[in-house]
């Protein structure tokens, strides 16, 4: 039998810096996609709670915290993010693995969110999408999953298969602030 | 042009994909008339003014919903979500 040997979706592109900025690569154990069935979101909520220990989050939100992470995923949809789930949320939701599924990717430092600007038409001002916010929307003509982690520090996931072009394009656009400055 | 979507607020267009008129929510019953179901196939108005479209959220939060829009003036008056509108019957 072949051998063959796993990769990262971002293997060989990333770790990127440019002056204060740079885009690393995070790789999740696991991932799973969580869709509550009907009437079962706060049975879920208490098994998540109990199970993983966090809440399920609200609309545009993340639960837990860095290595078990909840996260708002689209219309009754949550990515868990880290832990293997625990088998008896399927009872209340149906399951789906995409741990190879996506590229996940934090772009930190200095101008992040000016990086992120010219990529998405997100509305990213501070006081709008504050730390734990996330979002689904476009990034470079991708559908994303955007979250703020931190001051200036942010998660962005794409699909796997896109993982070579966003790498691409915010390494552009993290030259073109830089170079600004 | 931005769209206010129930679930996430309000969005650049370019999360969007229009699909067409929200006639789509009103499908006929099994006894209808063939003139029923050509209206719903294929007879579609083209109003000057408030109109009703089926838009999907598509680099969101993949929600379809129904955009009520002025022809005229441009405005967008408001949108609920797809699944609601059929529920309270046809999205009218």
């Amino acid at each position: 039998m072949v051998d063959l040997k796993s990769q990262t979706p971002c293997a060989g592109r990333v770790p990127l810096r440019v002056g204060p900025l740079s885009l690393t690569e995070d790789t999740p154990e696991h991932m799973t996609a969580i869709a509550p069935y009907i009437g079962q979101d706060q049975a879920l909520s208490d098994a998540l709670k109990s199970a993983h220990g966090m809440a399920a989050p609200g609309t545009g939100r993340m639960t837990g915290k860095s290595g078990a992470r909840a996260l708002w995923f689209g219309q009754r949809m949550i990515l868990l993010i880290g832990p293997e789930p625990e088998a008896g949320l399927a009872e209340f939701a149906a399951l789906s693995d995409q741990s190879d599924g996506w590229a996940v990717l934090r772009l930190e430092g200095a101008g992040a969110r000016d990086v992120l600007a010219r990529l998405t038409p997100l509305d990213l001002r501070p006081a709008q999408f504050r730390r734990g916010h996330t979002a689904r929307s476009d990034c470079a003509h991708m559908a994303a999953s955007i979250t703020r982690l931190g001051d200036e520090a942010y998660q962005i996931m794409v699909f796997r298969s896109m993982a070579a072009t966003l790498v691409h394009e915010v390494k552009i656009a993290m030259g073109r602030v830089v170079a600004q400055k | 042009m931005r769209l206010t979507c129930p679930v996430c607020g309000e969005r650049d267009r370019r999360e969007f994909t229009y699909s067409g008129a929200a006639v789509a929510l009103e499908r006929p019953g099994a006894e209808a008339m063939p003139e029923a179901w050509d209206d719903y196939l294929h007879n579609r108005d083209n109003p000057a003014g408030v109109t009703r479209d089926l838009w999907y959220h598509e680099q969101g939060c993949a929600a379809w919903i129904v955009v009520t829009r002025n022809t005229i003036t441009h405005e967008v008056l408001g949108a609920t979500l797809a699944s609601e509108a059929a529920r309270a019957g046809g999205g009218r």
